[in-house]
Parts: structure tokens; C-alpha cells; sequence
């Protein structure tokens, strides 16, 4: 076991998987000599060369459109979009073309192309890099979509995503490169979870808490001030956002009656909604009350100085811990 | 020969339905630009320095036939439509020369990204008509390998598979494909499209990265109803020089000049001399697609100009008074054209629709236990009905 930063441990993993296919690319913008505004592809281009390592032009439609012409050609590219609010030049080429593309070959071409982006606030950053966008690719049929939560997770994951044949998105939480944990990088892949489950975190039985990404530390949290107050929170670190672990969601429903989605984003229309429409639909005669979402309000991020009373905190989580047992 | 460029020449001063409203644009292109060409309206062979073309009676007549035969398809698939076999057609008529040139000047290696009227480049590339009619009728988005034949699928949103095309050459340069022998990639596109981002973007990508690649745009003029003037203050061709590599304007209804700019754009970008423009000046004979109403927006008199210039009759005057063909092998083509006709429409006809079932198909390459869900709540709601009935 070796400690390392979120932001090291995808370094790490991205190092494995330009190793592991010599199709393997990285490409966006300054991740090369730079190693990209977070340092996460720091030193591989000295290792790997400008030929798989690619400072593209600052253009993301160009970045995606050029990844499907390479994917197209045998090539795995793992593209960085330097941050959430510069995905929307490639929104575009992300959902007409490289969402749609197997489908539309009747299964013919395959378009293993990785696309990984830094998101959510809680940095003091200036607009545009603090959104949590991950609903509006969740609801897109032809892509995965999956986020990371700690550095074990982030090492595996995006080794996974790279080796996936299908187009992943792959959410990075921002505010959490710098977080540090143990993780193995000397083991293989074996006995890390497949990409698309949801893995229980905390084990417990008043009330199922799904979060991920940021929010998977702050949930974490919760649940040990939770238990101060002698309720027993489950936290599952959902991981994939698309295709959804339902399976791991209805099981702990069904066992704790409650259940509170937790994300950054939105939460109208996002990932939260779904899910309790789902749980509603599965689990509705063990539901004690209402599933929950604690999110962002309707709003645009706001400027910096507010970002603390917008983001989802352990307070306001717990606040609605505390709702769920007042029906 | 370089001429001058009279095709807007022809073009009335005053445009169906009211003002211009930058007057002096059409007449500003025209007089700026040069046009290669190597057979005239007329059917006169004349030579172009930069562009030799040896090429021999035979080449000249398979050409002929080309374009005979995918001018027949496209009349039948716009018949189809009429008759309602398909939802909707995108007509070549006009644009067959530039297709035919450039698709015969594309070796089996090279890989061609089409928009979705470049049904001229894949009867070239041995495409099965029946696969873009699948795509008209809604039988299919496309479906055809794109590998079998090195012709990608369809792209309806105008200009996305100029930066596939990009991405692809920045392939073959890794994969060290390059040299006399090696591949490259042509990028398919009109005027319209040269206004998009992607389009632009591609340009910059292939530049910086001297990518093996060919934009070929075909100038019909129209893009819908808007004319080139909304789209571009300079020739298109002209725009290669500010990102970097070179641009050419070849006649598009001109087979020969086609092919052999095209010959050449793809041989320079196979042999690492990077991305060239092509811009073929030709003219949408019919409407944008069969949905489409050109006398809303245009003049009948443009289009009675460019009938002069047609890209079939041109090549068979010249096989005529140069002798090369007796008028037994025009016949010989008509009936060819006439049985692939016949076969594009009983196939058609008789094209069944999928199943419903094959919606649920190669979303990803594994089905998600969702979609497993979904197709399975499908499959026992029709089955309902199965039920239903067999109660009566």
C-alpha cells in the first residue's frame, strides 16, 4: 500500500493504462508538459512522448470529435476537459455523435474513448469551475457514466474506464485531489469492484444515504455524527451514475426504509430525482417516508463567497436525516 | 485551363422574394477565384499545368458510367419518397461529377467520412445502394461497417465528421501509415457546413498536426435556402490560406478536374505534406431534400444556367467527338443504370422493417441490467396484446 493524493492516484492509474495498450492516448488541453491544471497527468508525457500524450488545441469540440476519428481508428483516447463548465463545446460531439455512433453501426464500431472531467465546487473558483453537469450525460443513453470518490477508487476506475469498449465519462471530484489514502498499486485490477457497482461504504440500518463524488467524504462524515445521535446511516458511494446499481440501492432500501440521495448538483431533473423515482417504484411498500434529495438549489453556482451555503454540508444532510423521521 | 469563373455569372441581380442584402458578394467571388478545370461545359478536354491527367478512354467511359448510374439511383430514390417507400431523400443531382471525382480518386486504403448526400462517393466505394435507402426509409441510421468498404456512416449534424476525419488521419500518422504507399482520409462537407465550429476546429487540428487529410467541399451554393453570401465574404477556398495549408477550387461538375485535384490533395496528404481544401463549385440541381421547396428562395433562371453546365453531358460529348465511345456503349449504360434502377426500387419495396425489438440493440457493447429490464417489460407488453387477441 502506497498513500497517495486522489489527484496522484489517477496519475498512477493513467500511467497503467498507457502501459497496459500501447492504443492508449491522453489528449486535451496542457496536459502535457504542464501535466494538466491539477498536475493529474503530470510526467507522462516525458514518459510516454508527445505522440500519446497530447497537447490538443483549445477547442473541446475538436478534443471529443478528434478522439471519436482516433477511437474510429483502433485508438483508446482518454481526453481531459480542463474543467465542468468547458464540456459544453463538446456537449455536441459527445451526445450526437460519440453517444450515438455504435448505435447507429448496428453494433459495428466500437468507441472506447474516456472522457474525464473535473468537477463541483467547494474551490473558491471563479464561474464555470465549480458545475456538477453529470445529469445532462447520465440521461443520455450510449455512455457510462462514473465518478470517483477517493484515491482507491480513482486508481481503479479509471484504469477501467480506459480498458472500457464503451464511451465513459468520468467525473472527478475536485475538491478531493488533494484528499489522501492507501491504495495498492503493486496488485492488479483483480480484486477491485466492476466499474458499474455501487459499493457500501458504511454499513447500516435507519437510512440508506447514496452519494458520490465529493459528497462521498462529507457523507462519510455525517454518518459518524449520525451515530452520535444513535442513528445508523448506510452510506453507498454510488461510483456509476449510469448505468445505475440498482440492485445494491432496492437491497439497502428495502433493509433501512429510508433512503436520502446526496449530490452537488441540482437537484431538479438530476440524478437524485431518478433515483427516487426509482426507489418509489421498487421499494415503495417498505419506504417509512419520502425519499429525500439534498442538493444544490435551482440556481446557477453562485459566486464563491456563497458557494459554502449552496454546497451540500453535514449540516444540512443531517437536517434531512432528521426529516425523514418525523413522518 | 484556369478560367474565370462565370457560374455567377449567369446569377440575376435580383433573388426570388426580395432584396440582397450584400449586394456585391457574388460578383466579388467570382471575380477573385479560379477554377480548375479539364473538360469544358462543353465537352472541350483542355489541360491545366499543375494538374496533368493521363487517363484513357476506358477511365473516361467507367466514369461516364458512375455518374449515369448514380444520377439513376437518386432519380429513383426521389421517386421512391414521392410513392412513400421513404421518409425523405437528399438529392445528388448536380453534384454527381464532384462525388464520382473524388470518390475514384480515393485508393481502397483510404477512409472517406461523408456527410449525408454523398451517395455519388459510395457507389464508388462499392456501398450498397440499399444501405443509404434503409437509412431514408428509417429501416436503419446507417448500419453498414464502416471498415467494410472504408466509407464511414452518414453524419447528419453538418460538419461533426470533419474532426472524425481529423482524429482518423492523426491515426494513421501514429500507426506510421504515411509514405508513397500509405493512406489518407477525405472529409466530406458543403458550404453550409464551413460556417460550423467543428468544421473550423478540424481545420486548426489537421494544420497544427499535419494530419493526412482532404476537406472536400462540395459548393452547391445553398445551403437550404440561404446562399453561399450568408455563409462566407471570401471563397471558400480561399479560407485554407488563414489556417495554414493550401486551397484549390475546382470545377465540380467536371469529372476529370475533380478527380485529378483530388488525386493530387490525397497523394501530397498521404506522402506527410499535410490537409488541403478542395472546394468543388457546383450547383444543387433540385431541392435540399425532398421536404424541401427551392421556388420559395430561388430563381429558375439560375438553375436554367447551370443545366448548361450539367456533369454528365459534358463527358459524353467529349467520348462523342473525340470518338472514343460509339453511341452503342451510351445505350449499354442507360441499361445498366436502367436495371440498378429497377433493383434500388423492388428492393425497397420490399424492404421489411426491423423488429421491434431491435431498438434496444448495440446501445453499448454490453446491455446494462436496466436495459435488460426495459426490453424484457417491452417484449411482455406486446406480448399483452398476443394474449388479448387470442382471449377473443
Amino acid at each position: 500500500m502506497t498513500t497517495l493524493t486522489l489527484s496522484k492516484a489517477l496519475n498512477e492509474g493513467l500511467r497503467k493504462a498507457l502501459e497496459a495498450d500501447p492504443k492508449a492516448l491522453i489528449m486535451g488541453e496542457d496536459v502535457g508538459k504542464l501535466g494538466g491544471v491539477f498536475r493529474v497527468t503530470d510526467g507522462l508525457q516525458k514518459d510516454f512522448g508527445e505522440a500519446r500524450v497530447i497537447d490538443t488545441p483549445l477547442a473541446e469540440s475538436g478534443i471529443i470529435g478528434t478522439a471519436i476519428g482516433l477511437a474510429l481508428r483502433g485508438y483508446r483516447p482518454i481526453c481531459e476537459i480542463q474543467f465542468d463548465g468547458f464540456v459544453f463545446p463538446a456537449f455536441d460531439q459527445i451526445v450526437t455523435q460519440l453517444a450515438k455512433m455504435r448505435y447507429r453501426s448496428l453494433g459495428t464500431v466500437r468507441l472506447p474513448v474516456t472522457i474525464r472531467i473535473p468537477f463541483g465546487g467547494g474551490i473558491g473558483a471563479v464561474e464555470h469551475h465549480s458545475e456538477s453537469p453529470e445529469a445532462l450525460f447520465a440521461h443520455t443513453p450510449g455512455l457510462r457514466v462514473v465518478s470517483c470518490g477517493g484515491p482507491a477508487d480513482a486508481y481503479a476506475m479509471i484504469q477501467q474506464a480506459a480498458a472500457c469498449d464503451d464511451p465513459v465519462v468520468f467525473f472527478e471530484p475536485k475538491r478531493r485531489y488533494w484528499d489522501r489514502a492507501d491504495v495498492d498499486i503493486e496488485g492488479g485490477l483483480a480484486a477491485a469492484l466492476p466499474m458499474e457497482s455501487a459499493h457500501v461504504l458504511v454499513p447500516g440500518t435507519d437510512v440508506t444515504m447514496l452519494c458520490y463524488g465529493p459528497m462521498v467524504r462529507t457523507c462519510a462524515e455525517t454518518a459518524v455524527a449520525a451515530a452520535a445521535d444513535g442513528r445508523s446511516i448506510e452510506v453507498i458511494d454510488l461510483r456509476s451514475l449510469a448505468p445505475l446499481d440498482t440492485e445494491t440501492i432496492f437491497a439497502s432500501v428495502r433493509k433501512t426504509g429510508r433512503c436520502v440521495v446526496v449530490h452537488e448538483a441540482v437537484v431538479t431533473g438530476g440524478i437524485g430525482a431518478e433515483i427516487a423515482a426509482q426507489v418509489t417504484q421498487e421499494c415503495f411498500y417498505n419506504l417509512e417516508a419520502p425519499v429525500l434529495r439534498v442538493g444544490a438549489y435551482t440556481t446557477p453556482y453562485p459566486p464563491s463567497r456563497l458557494e459554502d451555503h449552496y454546497l451540500p454540508d453535514l449540516d444540512r444532510i443531517l437536517d434531512a436525516v432528521d426529516r425523514m423521521f418525523s413522518y | 485551363m484556369a478560367v474565370k469563373d462565370a457560374g455567377r455569372a449567369a446569377r440575376p441581380g435580383q433573388r426570388a422574394g426580395g432584396k440582397r442584402a450584400v449586394a456585391q458578394e457574388p460578383e466579388r467571388q467570382a471575380d477573385s477565384a479560379e477554377l480548375i478545370q479539364l473538360l469544358t461545359p462543353e465537352g472541350e478536354r483542355v489541360e491545366h499545368p499543375d494538374y496533368p491527367l493521363d487517363i484513357s478512354a476506358d477511365e473516361i467511359k467507367a466514369l461516364y458510367r458512375d455518374l449515369v448510374i448514380v444520377r439513376r439511383i437518386d432519380f429513383e430514390a426521389i421517386a421512391l419518397q414521392r410513392q412513400g417507400e421513404l421518409g425523405i431523400w437528399a438529392s445528388l443531382l448536380g453534384q454527381e461529377a464532384a462525388q464520382v471525382g473524388a470518390g475514384r480518386a480515393l485508393g481502397p486504403r483510404d477512409m472517406a467520412f461523408p456527410t449525408y448526400r454523398e451517395h455519388g462517393v459510395a457507389w464508388c466505394r462499392g456501398l450498397d445502394p440499399m444501405k443509404l435507402l434503409e437509412l431514408f426509409r428509417g429501416v436503419s441510421h446507417g448500419g453498414w461497417d464502416p471498415t467494410a468498404h472504408n466509407f464511414h456512416l452518414y453524419t447528419i449534424v453538418i460538419g461533426s465528421q470533419a474532426l472524425h476525419a481529423t482524429g482518423y488521419a492523426m491515426g494513421i500518422q501514429r500507426d506510421g501509415a504515411l509514405g508513397e504507399d500509405g493512406e489518407a482520409v477525405i472529409a466530406f462537407f458543403g458550404d453550409g457546413a464551413t460556417s460550423q465550429g467543428d468544421v473550423n476546429e478540424a481545420f486548426i487540428w489537421a494544420s497544427v498536426t499535419n494530419a493526412p487529410v482532404v476537406f472536400f467541399c462540395q459548393n452547391n451554393q445553398w445551403a437550404i435556402s440561404e446562399p453561399l453570401e450568408r455563409q462566407s465574404r471570401t471563397p471558400l477556398y480561399l479560407r485554407a490560406k488563414g489556417f495554414g495549408f493550401p486551397g484549390v477550387r475546382v470545377d465540380g461538375n467536371d469529372v476529370l478536374a475533380s478527380l485529378a485535384v483530388t488525386r493530387k490533395a490525397m497523394q501530397a496528404a498521404r506522402e506527410g505534406q499535410g490537409p488541403t481544401l478542395i472546394e468543388a463549385f457546383t450547383y444543387r440541381m433540385g431541392a435540399h431534400t425532398t421536404t424541401d421547396d427551392p421556388t420559395r428562395y430561388r430563381l429558375s433562371a439560375e438553375l436554367e444556367a447551370w443545366k448548361l453546365k450539367d456533369p454528365i453531358e459534358r463527358v459524353k460529348q467529349y467520348l462523342i467527338r473525340s470518338e472514343q465511345a460509339e453511341m452503342s456503349f451510351f445505350d449499354e449504360v442507360e441499361a445498366e443504370a436502367a436495371a440498378v434502377g429497377t433493383r434500388v426500387r423492388a428492393s425497397c419495396q420490399q424492404m421489411p422493417d426491423p423488429t421491434p425489438d431491435s431498438m434496444f440493440d448495440n446501445v453499448l457493447t454490453t446491455e446494462t441490467r436496466q436495459l435488460a429490464a426495459e426490453r424484457a417489460e417491452f417484449a411482455a407488453y406486446l406480448d399483452s396484446f398476443v394474449a388479448e387477441e387470442a382471449a377473443r
